[in-house]
């Protein structure tokens, strides 16, 4: 198992709305390589999102097995898992989610912060910003940036602690399908280059296209596992 | 995280919204600036009554007749019991005494006519109470012996009727319509209207004595108040007790009955100190409930910032911020607001005190205000306090923020 990131054992999730329990996932098991890159999809409400919420570690499962890294995540605290997020876990949002009084350097800086990291973090955010071709850009807050070049950054401070896997939540929604081919293509390329496991989730085929395997939900469940280009009907 | 960073972030975030973080701080401004006005003019007060009763000398003892509401016979004090207590064998605490005599006098001269007391007193007077002359010189024994005719003016009397303070000695001023010849003049001690030092004219015991006091048809022999001077300020008990013993031995009156009552200048300087730390601690009061109105400005302002911010605190959760991390995030963000406005409310405050010592300075009254280290500190420290106390509750609702309900708040 050892060369398995993520290891989902029968995880379900259930929510409470006043009388009504709702299933948002209803029993998946799964199992993600280092190095792969996955596409999670699904219509709305099939529990793509409770899913990622579940593998980003921001929400713990109501029952089953979930092993991050070789850690036992669903039994950790509010803390514990916060120091799980930041050393393993890379988020790239919709909505890029940058602190807009920031500049790019100091949003990279951000989840170095909470490492508890003192020496070097400036060298090391300039670094990993101009990994993703925003050397030049490094000073310039968000209001002052493109959308891609905002997602740049988003990228940047995902992959900044080097964490296990990076976890982009429809990375291409709010982008126009030029910057968003680009952002697609520097995630893969990210995924081929530095061997960063990737999960997107996302409803866009186009976008499930460019990975090595699909995973489909519907009614918080597995619907099917293929290859891209070999979909089941 | 660290302090510096910390700090530097909390700026951004106020300095973002600079109208709000400024009328948020204005209710700890005024806290403040109140907190340090009121002490420091507190302080000037009570410094400056205590100068004014230093000045007259810390061992000294007076005694008046009269004693509780209860003794109904009451025997007036006499030069005979001056005589006593100026015994050295009887009362060897006692340094000086000067036997007084006081009641109101009109002075005229040359048809101006100005109403003041008259002090009738011995040469150790002016020991014991630590007169000064500007020109000229003060009773002397042999004038005192003799009865003599003369007088020394407080200032406020000769700039009265002369409009000088000097060259007067040798002139002649009419007390109750007798010629006396001026001798000396008083230096100025400060003070002005009722509290004035320098509205007196003094002249020897004796003279009063066949003058005035014959005439009023009164034993002669009476003293309206007898001043003593103890050997040291440590003194000043033991020289009491000897004083209230010669006394009810010579006015045969038993313990708790005496119809005579001693008070000590320091049982003043008490009094004055028990009145201005009153009057400290209600200004201090009504300052600390602004500071408090403050506070909760703050926390109103910090409960709103946290809901504007929801999204911002998911995503440093989802980051990887603890629970502490955003506990100090926001913590550091209402102290510094209230620090600064608390260091606003200082200078403001420093301001205030000295404008009310100029205005003091301006109305002829000897008053500076003291804004002293202790009340800068104490200023500092409790509004930085405040912010804290009252930040405590906006940081803990955000540092509960679960990440997943935080990130989808829109």
């Amino acid at each position: 198992m050892s060369d398995c990131v993520i290891c989902l054992e029968n995880v379900t999730k259930t929510y409470r709305m006043g009388e009504i329990e709702v299933n948002a996932l209803a029993g998946v098991s799964m199992r993600i390589r280092r190095g792969e890159a996955v596409a999670i999809m699904g219509p709305s409400g099939s529990g793509k999102s409770t899913l990622m919420n579940i593998l980003g570690c921001l929400d713990r499962p109501t029952s089953g097995r979930y092993e991050l890294d070789g850690e036992t995540v669903e039994t950790l605290n509010d803390d514990a898992l916060a120091a799980i997020r930041n050393r393993k876990v890379g988020f790239v949002f919709q909505s890029f989610n940058l602190l807009g009084r920031a500049t790019a350097l100091a949003n990279v800086e951000l989840p170095l912060r909470y490492a508890g990291m003192r020496k070097g973090r400036r060298e090391r955010a300039t670094l990993t910003l101009e990994s993703v071709g925003l050397g030049d850009r490094i000073r310039h807050r968000p209001t002052e940036l493109s959308g891609g070049q905002q997602q740049r950054v988003a990228i940047a401070r995902a992959l900044v602690n080097e964490p296990a896997m990076v976890l982009a939540d429809e990375p291409t929604g709010n982008l126009d399908s030029r910057s968003g081919a680009e952002i697609l293509q520097l995630l893969m390329q990210l995924n081929r280059e530095r061997g960063t496991t990737l999960i997107v989730v996302t409803h866009d085929s186009s976008v499930a296209a460019k990975t090595q395997r699909v995973i489909r939900l519907r009614d918080g469940l597995i619907e099917a596992e293929y290859v891209p280009g070999s979909e089941p009907a | 995280m660290f302090l510096a960073q910390n700090l530097l972030e909390a700026l951004e975030s106020l300095t973002s919204n600079k109208l709000r973080s400024g009328l948020t701080m204005l209710g700890i401004v005024i806290g403040v600036a109140a907190v340090i006005a009121m002490l420091s003019v507190g302080q000037g007060a009570s410094a400056s009554i205590t100068g004014a009763i230093n000045e007259i000398g810390t061992n000294l003892i007076f005694v008046i007749p009269g004693g509780q509401e209860d003794v109904t016979v009451t025997r007036p004090l006499t030069m005979g019991d001056a005589r006593a207590i100026a015994d050295p064998l009887q009362a060897p605490s006692v340094l000086l005494v000067a036997p007084m005599i006081q009641s109101r006098v009109d002075v005229t001269v040359g048809g101006q006519s100005h109403s003041t007391q008259l002090q009738a007193v011995t040469a150790d007077y002016q020991q014991v109470r630590n007169v000064t002359l500007s020109d000229g010189e003060f009773i002397n024994d042999d004038q005192v012996l003799g009865r003599a005719s003369v007088v020394v003016l407080g200032s406020d009397v000769a700039d009265n009727l002369f409009g000088t303070t000097v060259g007067l000695v040798g002139e002649t001023v009419r007390l109750q319509g007798q010629p006396f010849r001026i001798i000396g003049v008083e230096e100025s001690k400060g003070g002005s209207g009722f509290a004035s030092q320098d509205d007196h004219v003094t002249i020897p015991l004796t003279t009063a004595q066949a003058r005035f006091t014959a005439q009023r048809g009164g034993a002669p022999d009476r003293l309206d108040m007898i001043l003593a001077q103890s050997v040291t300020t440590e003194a000043v008990p033991q020289a009491v007790t000897e004083i209230e013993e010669i006394l009810r031995l010579r006015h045969r009156v038993q313990v708790g009955k005496d119809d005579f009552t001693t008070f000590k200048q320091q049982d003043i300087l008490q009094t004055a100190a028990q009145i201005t730390g009153v009057l400290t601690i209600f200004l201090g009061g009504i300052a600390a409930i602004s500071l408090l109105v403050g506070g909760i400005g703050i926390m109103n302002i910090m409960l709103v910032s946290v809901t504007e911010r929801t999204r911002e605190i998911g995503l440093r959760k989802a980051l990887g911020a603890r629970r502490r991390d955003i506990l100090i995030q926001f913590l550091t963000e209402s102290a510094t607001l209230s620090l600064a406005g608390g260091i606003i409310g200082i200078l403001l405050g420093w301001f205030m005190a000295w404008a009310v010592g100029q205005i003091a300075t301006a109305t002829g009254n000897d008053f500076t205000p003291v804004v002293g280290v202790d009340s800068i500190l104490l200023a500092t420290i409790f509004s930085a306090a405040v912010g804290l106390f009252f930040g405590i509750y906006p940081a803990s609702r955000a540092a509960s923020l679960q990440p997943v309900e935080a990130l989808r708040y829109e």
